[in-house]
């Protein structure tokens, strides 16, 4: 029988194959340190699809679209299972939406949302290269410049 | 605005602009902006001093811009329209740390249009989105001035009798220059061909470039006025400004290089036009405005009907 590096959960979501240099980023957004229930995290695993990749299990928690369309940003190559029983009940592989709101800050000081009580929304301009422009303030900004919230 | 009579718009199903907002240049299709323009035109030589009667606008300046405010308040006077208002952050309850969405919730009971300034950009996309009746975007921050595009757009058809296949410079400080920005977006929808002149540190911004390119539009970056002012059918000139330059030294080198004056138009076409959103200080030589390629005062008088013209179609009264 296959060892598991993690142990296996009841009930809950399991995010795999997230690459290794973004492994705590997703911990971080999706504000996990906060989380009373079991958390695991693993990095630098062995995986056949991405050289080195990371799981995160958390049990009890089903991911709101806001949550998702972050891990989406952050790791698209990632899968999600959702665990019932110790079995995996629904699988899915992510996918960047075409509007996001809620998920990234604008990282243009003088915009208003970051003025104003007021949900961020950018426009996704380009999926394959991810780039992004504010709704509000109508700036671009390309992947390597995206700030999870 | 409901989503739905956006979609009916956009999707050209009417030229119906009442309740819409006027937020980005981004937001408008060659037609409309023709509906717009051809509005303000029928506006300026018809007879309609009652036209807004009955109508009140809020003039909502949270920064100082007396051109803009004055030229909102001059569309509605003229025509018979009401107006109220602030010219000052100081004076609205923002200065009390009211949210934007708040304040305008507040002022749609007093007002059937809004017309507003604001430093932040997006601003204007927010206060649209709180709003029931249209908002008109005097300037957000360094974003979008729409009404200034489109007073530019009119300045330019009036005079050339024509937006299709002209040949524009714009010149000074091409990378801060919202102006720039707007008028060339909106000038790729008529197959213009651009020049944009300026200091290396003063392009366009990429992002901008790269916009045009998406929209297929024709453009060139040279430093030098001089090699290309006689292919102009038109010259847009924007003011450098000083502040602008972390090193002192590279502005004195330039500042020069972008001033328009009586020997630099040596060369130009008798009909090339020279535009400026104002205020100048010394990038047109005083020298230029009595000769006729000065359009920039007339081009500020355009301000005027253009601003009924969105005043009225906003607003959905008959012209």
């Amino acid at each position: 029988m296959k060892e598991l590096k993690v142990s296996a959960i009841r009930d809950g979501t399991v995010i795999d194959h997230v690459p290794g240099d973004v492994v705590f980023k997703v911990v971080d957004v999706l504000n996990l340190e906060k989380s009373s229930e079991t958390v695991m995290v693993a990095a630098n695993l062995k995986s056949s699809r991405i050289g080195q990749k990371g799981i995160i299990k958390v049990s009890g928690k089903i991911l709101t679209k806001e949550e998702v369309d972050k891990i989406a940003l952050l790791a698209p190559n990632a899968t999600l299972n959702i665990i019932r029983d110790y079995k995996v009940a629904e699988k899915a592989s992510l996918s960047v939406p075409d509007v996001l709101i809620n998920v990234i800050k604008c990282n243009n000081p003088n915009c208003i949302t970051n003025n104003d009580s007021v949900k961020t929304k950018f426009t996704v301009v380009s999926k394959d290269n991810i780039r992004v422009r504010c709704h509000y303030c109508e700036r671009y900004i390309d992947k390597e410049d995206i700030k999870v919230l | 605005m409901d989503i739905n009579h956006r979609a009916s718009i956009l999707i050209g199903e009417s030229m119906n602009f009442k309740g819409r907002d006027i937020i980005s240049m981004r937001d408008f299709s060659k037609a409309e902006i023709m509906h717009v323009l051809n509005t303000a035109k029928k506006i300026e030589n018809g007879n309609y001093s009652n036209l807004f009667s009955g109508k009140v606008m809020a003039s909502l300046f949270f920064e100082p811009s007396t051109r803009t405010r004055l030229s909102f308040e001059s569309a509605m006077n003229r025509l018979g329209g009401k107006v109220l208002g602030f010219a000052d952050k100081g004076v609205s309850s923002s200065s009390k740390g009211e949210s934007l969405g708040d304040a305008i919730k507040v002022v749609e009971g007093y007002s059937d249009v809004i017309a507003m300034r604001h430093p932040l950009e997006g601003a204007a996309r927010l206060a649209a989105e709180a709003a029931s009746i249209p908002v008109i975007n005097g300037g957000d921050g360094s974003n979008q001035h729409p009404t200034q595009t489109f007073l530019d757009l009119y300045t330019i058809l009036k005079t050339k009798k024509t937006l299709e296949g002209l040949t524009v410079g714009f010149i000074g400080d091409l990378k801060y220059g919202r102006t720039v920005h707007s008028l060339a977006h909106a000038l790729s929808h008529f197959g213009a061909e651009m020049y944009f002149i300026s200091p290396d540190s003063l392009r366009m911004p990429k992002d901008d470039l790269n916009d045009l390119k998406a929209m297929g539009a024709s453009f060139h970056e040279v430093n030098d006025l001089e090699k290309v002012i006689g292919k102009l059918d038109v010259l847009y000139a924007t003011r450098i400004q000083r502040e602008r330059f972390p090193d002192q030294l590279e502005y004195e080198k330039v500042k020069n290089s972008y001033v328009i004056s009586k020997k630099t138009l040596q060369d130009a076409r008798k009909d090339m036009i020279i535009m400026h959103p104002l205020p100048r200080v010394n990038e047109i030589s005083e020298e230029v405005d009595g000769t006729p390629h000065a359009l920039y005062f007339e081009q500020a008088r355009n301000g005027v009907p253009i601003r009924q013209a969105l005043l009225a179609l906003t607003l959905g009264v008959d012209v």
